[in-house]
């Protein structure tokens, strides 16, 4: 197989299982948990101004009085992180206009210096947070395969992607196959690791702000 | 009531619903926790990273409700749940928690891991992992009525006390009164003040109220345990009384875990809405306060600070009216650093402050409400939990701080003007 051929399956039929599996496995795991449902709350309820479900989903984007100050790392390496890899995946135009031929949905881009730029900030801050797992001792401890293995697999893209547009070490034909495929095992991946949080922390903020809000609690 | 690993296991199986699952899925690791739990923070030993103390309930709810977990079962992948496993556990699930809810505070995925915690407890309980202390609070609890022991004569005999000494009745079983007071077994021995203040707030503010000789434990074990059956029949007791007297409000004292035992998980563990209303004893003090029913004269003058029972802010929502109410009565009320809804657990909360074995662990932790009063250094500590009270006087002897420690109701109480000749109860 010649770079070629390999990119020709990569987009092809390689997408076509990845996709597949990822759609697949979104849809089974979500409702693999959510179908467990919960018995009702029959103690009398109190309401307090911003106590639900709903209002949790957002706010524990903000950290907690005094949190950042105990591990910093956590949050502005986590922050940087997670936004950069938003800039990169989605306002990427190559990206975008991926999304426009598979959907006909567009929408504007940011220029690719900038989205150059997003992705060695946010490589520099995977690497911060990886060294940071390595470094400290609650992190070390909770860490599992798991962990090491769905870092890889979220930096790897991010790496060839980047690699790619600056015809970094292999041609760009290989390099660009190269990132789909790492791309493609992250979708296959994702809904089975705890990569799935990216689905799942919405309806876990939820039922947090749910579950206390009907106590008057704000969480 | 025999335990066994298959009762638990089972038990587990029952208690895993929907947010558990999305909670265990959401998990990343990240260890910020751990930074919320000062069995964590004051001993640096990372075993004690709440989410941690989850793994076999994790680990099972992965082999039994996902796909992949059940394959690796089939194939033998996966490590089953084993006594050995529990009886180590014992540690993280009981002595080194206190359901304080910190951690659940924190996490940015969302994940409720006190409430998970909680009913890990019952899956330990029905497999014979409770710690012996716990053990033998729920044992009195079953056989003799509370969890330190005390019968309805010991209640009667304060009943007594207090009237002598302060010419107020105390209404016993009285039908139709507004108000049924519950009280906890360390108030009826260690703090006999609680009746006292209640009768002249309830004699001042014109309501009636009244005890219950059939239920006047407010504490309730079973929910410490993890043991809902018991759980269960303990709120019952009170339910029955309740209904008995026709009162329209029950009254849950100064004790964190039984306003949750009964606020919260009451009417669930029967399984129907009571036809009563549930109160901390806060949340009545500032209602009558905002209504005016409440009148105090005078202030105290040293430095105080409160300590807020995680049960009561955190957990239970009240937070406000605890400040109205010292502001009421306190000229320097200074509050120590995370105080209010963030504030750290006096590290005896959940049933842990009854375990023997755990009490060194205990002390250790207590490192972070010294530092929190080591912050402000208040002449006197005010709180609103029995427990609380006790665990903080332990510590504060442990480190020889002498900073005396009382509860809020009674410090209330003493600002009323006396008033025995004046109307009736």
């Amino acid at each position: 197989m010649n770079d070629m051929q390999f990119l020709t399956w990569v987009r092809g039929t390689g997408l076509d299982i990845a996709v597949s599996i990822f759609v697949l496995g979104v849809l089974w795991r979500l409702f693999e948990i959510y179908s467990l449902g919960r018995k009702p709350d029959l103690a009398a309820p109190r309401s307090t101004p911003g106590a639900s479900g709903w209002n949790t989903v957002f706010r524990r984007s903000v950290p907690p009085p005094g949190m950042v100050k105990r591990s910093p790392v956590s949050y502005i390496g986590g922050y940087v992180f997670h936004i950069g890899l938003a800039i990169v995946v989605f306002l990427f135009a190559p990206h975008i206009l991926l999304v426009e031929n598979l959907t006909g949905l567009s929408w504007p881009g940011l220029p690719s210096q900038f989205v150059d730029l997003a992705a060695v900030v946010t490589m520099a801050a995977m690497v911060v947070v990886l060294f940071d797992r390595i470094n400290k001792p609650v992190k070390r401890y909770l860490s599992t395969f798991g962990d090491w293995f769905t870092w890889t697999l979220t930096f790897l893209p991010v790496l060839t992607g980047w690699m790619a547009v600056q015809h970094l070490v292999l041609p760009y034909t290989t390099m660009l196959a190269l990132h789909i495929l790492s791309v493609e095992l992250l979708l296959i991946f994702l809904p089975f690791t705890k990569l799935f949080h990216a689905f799942t922390v919405f309806g876990s903020r939820w039922y947090i702000g749910k579950i206390n809000g009907h106590k008057g609690v704000v969480v | 009531m025999s335990a066994s690993l298959e009762k638990g296991i089972r038990v587990l199986k029952e208690v895993i619903d929907a947010p558990m699952a999305s909670y265990f899925s959401s998990c990343v690791h990240c260890g910020l926790c751990a930074e919320a739990c000062l069995f964590y923070t004051e001993t640096g030993d990372p075993k004690y990273t709440p989410i941690h103390k989850l793994e076999p309930l994790r680990r099972l709810y992965e082999q039994e409700y996902t796909l992949l977990g059940r394959l690796g079962k089939l194939v033998g992948l996966s490590k089953p749940v084993t006594d050995d496993e529990l009886e180590e556990w014992k540690e993280l699930v009981y002595n080194s928690c206190t359901l304080c809810g910190r951690c659940s505070a924190v996490c940015p995925v969302g994940n409720d891991i006190v409430y998970m915690v909680r009913k890990f407890r019952e899956g330990m309980s029905a497999s014979g992992h409770a710690p012996e202390g716990i053990i033998g609070a729920v044992n009195r609890t079953v056989t003799i009525g509370s969890p330190m022991g005390v019968k309805l004569p010991a209640v009667k005999a304060q009943m007594k006390h207090v009237e002598e000494d302060y010419g107020l009745p105390i209404p016993l079983d009285a039908e139709g009164a507004e108000y049924m007071v519950m009280l906890s077994s360390m108030e009826i021995i260690n703090f006999p003040e609680y009746l006292a203040a209640i009768a002249k707030i309830m004699h001042q503010a014109g309501k009636t109220w009244t005890l219950c000789s059939t239920a006047f434990e407010a504490t309730n074990a079973g929910m410490q345990i993890g043991n809902s059956d018991l759980a269960k029949l303990l709120v019952m007791r009170i339910v029955d009384g309740a209904e008995k007297l026709k009162v329209k409000t029950v009254i849950s004292p100064e004790c964190g875990h039984a306003y949750s035992a009964l606020r919260w998980e009451g009417a669930n563990l029967i399984g129907r809405p009571f036809t009563f209303k549930v109160q901390h004893i806060i949340e009545v003090l500032g209602e009558f306060q905002e209504l005016g029913l409440l009148k105090t004269e005078g202030f105290e003058t040293d430095k105080l600070t409160f300590h807020d029972p995680c049960q009561l802010a955190r957990r239970g929502g009240v937070i406000k009216q605890q400040r109205n109410l010292m502001n009421m009565i306190a000229k320097d009320f200074v509050e120590m650093p995370d105080a209010g809804y963030m504030n750290w657990c006096c590290g005896g909360g959940g049933g842990a402050s009854a375990i023997e074995e755990g009490e060194e662990l205990r002390m250790e932790a207590f490192k972070k409400k010294k530092s929190q009063l080591d912050a402000v250094k208040p002449d006197r500590l005010v709180t609103a939990c029995a427990n609380c009270r006790i665990v903080l006087e332990e510590g504060l002897e442990h480190y020889q701080m002498d900073i005396p420690v009382l509860g809020l109701t009674e410090l209330i109480a003493e600002h009323i003007p006396d008033q025995t000749s004046a109307k009736g109860a």
